[in-house]
């Protein structure tokens, strides 16, 4: 996983509230069997008409936002579905924080795992930072992971909270799993312990 | 100190607790389908790493197939790629797996129970969100993404935090023409999509005591709606009854030592919840949503709500574009609103009581002139069950389509869609726009109250139905 640390970029306005994982990548761009390449169909039916043809209204369909890094947006962003095809296809587009007064869950773990940071801020913060993102391209947002900080083009800088450990394996880059594996002795004892215990759980093979 | 379900079941899982407080939990139950998993088996590969436990997993194909003749090969190649692909990974890996053409396959939350592979007491986790469903069993259950997928596969845990608890309390008799659907839909209605956001939610009250296990599978199905990650029951002499006999729930002995530890799970008296609810069953009516999440819902008496009485400006707007896109005008009423299709099938809605529900009324009748009708079964065994009760023979002579198990028309991933302004009446769960394909308009119901909207054409109160 690539590590996050610092970024500044093209933040993209998106006032809207719960949008749901189904508008972030539809179900019938879910039969990949890749991580990548589903950029190009991020918020599909918001960014391109029944043709195929983009709205030219929508913002990732404007400059400078076609390049945007940052996503900003309203409340419990990435409700829905499990599918961890939302933030790659966020991942993919370039997306790689997106800043809201609160996320969905499962999403919000999802981030996490694919290098993406998300910031939860007051809904009053973000709506500032949505008037920032309006300005357009010389109106950088620079997202500091090891402060903890939003630093908006006029400098000022926005403390943001993180759980720690997810902070030092983004950071880091690292993944999970590896982390997980150190703890392979305490795992083995308590599978041990549970076969002893709940001897009852069955295992499963199908004939 | 006095512990909740939740509680109890989330300690019994803890191997570690890091020092921020983050678990490295125990995972029982693994379920696998082929949209979620394809990149987490590839995860597995190239790291060169193994399923650590074998015999705590269950794949099973539902969201590609196709719901019609199942001895031709899927038609869509890309469908066909993602179930093939599930087949080479489980034989490479060695997990056991339900063939397409094996009486036990069905929909992922269908078949963990209908086999007895989700017991009560177990933490169980699948690569979908409505993973909530096995909460019914007193289960801890819930969805992850498909990196976490890969983690529980590679070391047969997850690293989480504690949820906080959630109380929803249903009291009093349900009303004739209500049922768990409904329950869960007004419960949904009250806390928002959101409102359980960092919550796992007991339901716990004689309303929920009183359902069967099937009903309690619809409403902690729906938990994800509500935004809590899971939904539980604690389990009882209903679960026990259920669990009996199931193909891989322990029998003698074994089981009597499994009930005896399952009776020990619900919650200390005086054990402390986070939030609560309160719902009094005995006002309840049958629900519909009109917008496009399933927190846009009314009584099937009620009247699609006018925007402009909404004082925030972002949820105006959110409102505004609902009703844009179901085609409805503020103030109108919901009942009588023509329909094109019926879904009666899904995770929410595709037991075999269901489809019970939706044979007694289309019994006698048949469905309207212009309106398709798909009736499918969540699982093989759930379509042989019906069959032998004749039910199948009720819905074709009514003239609804009886269809091969799977989630069909719940997600537009497979070729039962809608298409672009379609109106529909469905048991599934998720009204978001686009959901059962792009352009299609989803109102969310029970399947007795899509069964009397297939008959009668449009969107009716069920209660009128003698
Ligand atoms: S029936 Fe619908 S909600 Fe359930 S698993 Fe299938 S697609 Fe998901």
């Amino acid at each position: 996983m690539q590590p996050f640390t610092t970024l500044t970029g093209v933040a993209a306005p998106l006032p809207l509230a719960n949008v749901d994982t189904d508008k972030i990548i539809p179900a019938r761009f879910l039969k990949t069997i890749k991580r990548s390449g589903l950029g190009v169909h991020l918020f599909d039916t918001l960014r391109f008409d029944e043709t195929g043809a983009e709205r030219p209204d929508f913002v990732l369909n404007q400059e400078p936002y076609r390049h945007a890094e940052i996503l900003i947006a309203h409340e419990n962003f990435g409700c829905g579905s499990s599918r961890e095809h939302a933030p790659w296809a966020l991942l993919d587009f370039g997306i790689r924080c997106v800043i809201a007064p609160d996320f969905a869950d499962i999403f919000h773990t999802n981030t996490f795992k694919n290098g993406i940071l998300p910031i939860k801020l007051p809904r009053e913060i973000c709506d500032q930072l949505m008037d920032d993102a309006k300005l357009g391209g010389n109106a950088r947002i620079t997202v500091d992971l090891a402060a903890q900080e939003v630093v908006r083009p006029n400098g000022e800088r926005i403390k943001f909270e993180i759980d720690p450990f997810r902070k030092h394996l983004l950071l880091n880059g690292l993944d999970d799993i590896g982390q997980t594996l150190q703890h392979t002795p305490a795992i083995d004892d308590y599978e041990a312990r549970q076969r002893a215990e709940k001897s009852w759980m069955p295992d499963i093979s199908v004939g | 100190m006095a512990r909740t379900l939740f509680d109890k079941v989330w300690d019994a899982h803890v191997v570690e607790r890091l020092p921020d407080g983050t678990c490295v939990l125990y995972i029982d139950r693994h379920l696998v389908h082929e949209v979620t998993s394809p990149q987490a088996f590839e995860g597995l590969r190239m790291a060169g790493r193994k399923l650590r436990r074998p015999d705590a997993h269950i794949a099973v194909v539902d969201h590609n197939v196709a719901t019609s003749d199942r001895r031709l090969p899927i038609a869509e190649p890309e469908s066909r790629l993602q179930v093939e692909t599930l087949e080479a990974n489980v034989a490479e890996f060695g997990m056991p797996y339900f063939p397409l053409l094996d009486e036990r396959q069905g929909i992922v939350h269908i078949i963990g129970p209908e086999q007895g592979l989700s017991l009560p007491g177990m933490t169980i986790v699948c690569g979908d969100s409505h993973t909530s469903t096995h909460g019914a069993m007193g289960a801890l259950a819930f969805g992850i993404g498909t990196s976490e997928v890969e983690h529980v596969m590679a070391t047969q845990t997850l690293l989480q935090r504690p949820a906080k608890n959630f109380l929803v309390e249903v009291n009093g008799a349900l009303p004739v023409g209500c049922t768990a659907k409904d329950i869960v839909l007004a419960i949904i209605g009250k806390i928002g999509t959101a409102g359980g956001t960092g919550y796992v939610i007991e339901y716990a009250g004689d309303t929920i005591r009183a359902l069967d296990m099937a009903g309690r599978m619809t409403v902690c199905n729906m938990s994800i709606e509500g935004g809590a990650r899971a939904g539980m029951i604690a389990p009882d002499d209903v679960t026990f009854d259920y669990v009996r006999g199931k193909p891989f729930a322990p029998k003698g002995e074994a089981l009597d030592r499994a009930i005896d530890y399952w009776k020990t799970l619900p919650a200390d008296p005086g054990a402390v919840y986070d939030k609560h609810l309160a719902i009094d069953a005995t006002t309840l009516a049958p629900m519909v949503t009109w917008g496009t999440n399933p927190e846009a819902v009314i009584a099937i008496t009620g009247t699609v709500p006018n925007p402009a009485a909404e004082a925030d400006e972002g949820k105006r707007a959110q409102l505004e574009r609902m009703c844009e896109y179901m085609a409805l005008t503020p103030g109108q009423k919901i009942a009588d609103l023509p329909i094109d299709v019926v879904f009666i099938g899904s995770c929410t809605n595709g037991r075999i009581e269901d489809i019970r529900a939706a044979a007694a009324i289309a019994k006698g009748r048949h469905v309207a002139p212009g309106v398709r009708a798909l009736v499918v079964a969540g699982s093989g065994l759930v379509k042989a069950q019906a069959e032998s009760e004749g039910l199948d023979k009720i819905l074709l002579d009514a003239g609804f389509e009886w269809r091969e198990p799977g989630c069909s028309m719940c997600l537009g991933m497979n070729p039962d869609k809608l298409t672009p302004g379609q109106r529909s009446a469905s048991t599934s769960n998720r009204n978001f726009e686009g959901r059962q394909g792009p352009g299609g308009r989803t109102h969310l119901v029970s399947p007795a109250m899509a069964a009397a909207a297939a008959v009668t054409g449009r969107l009716v109160d069920v209660r009128e139905m003698n």
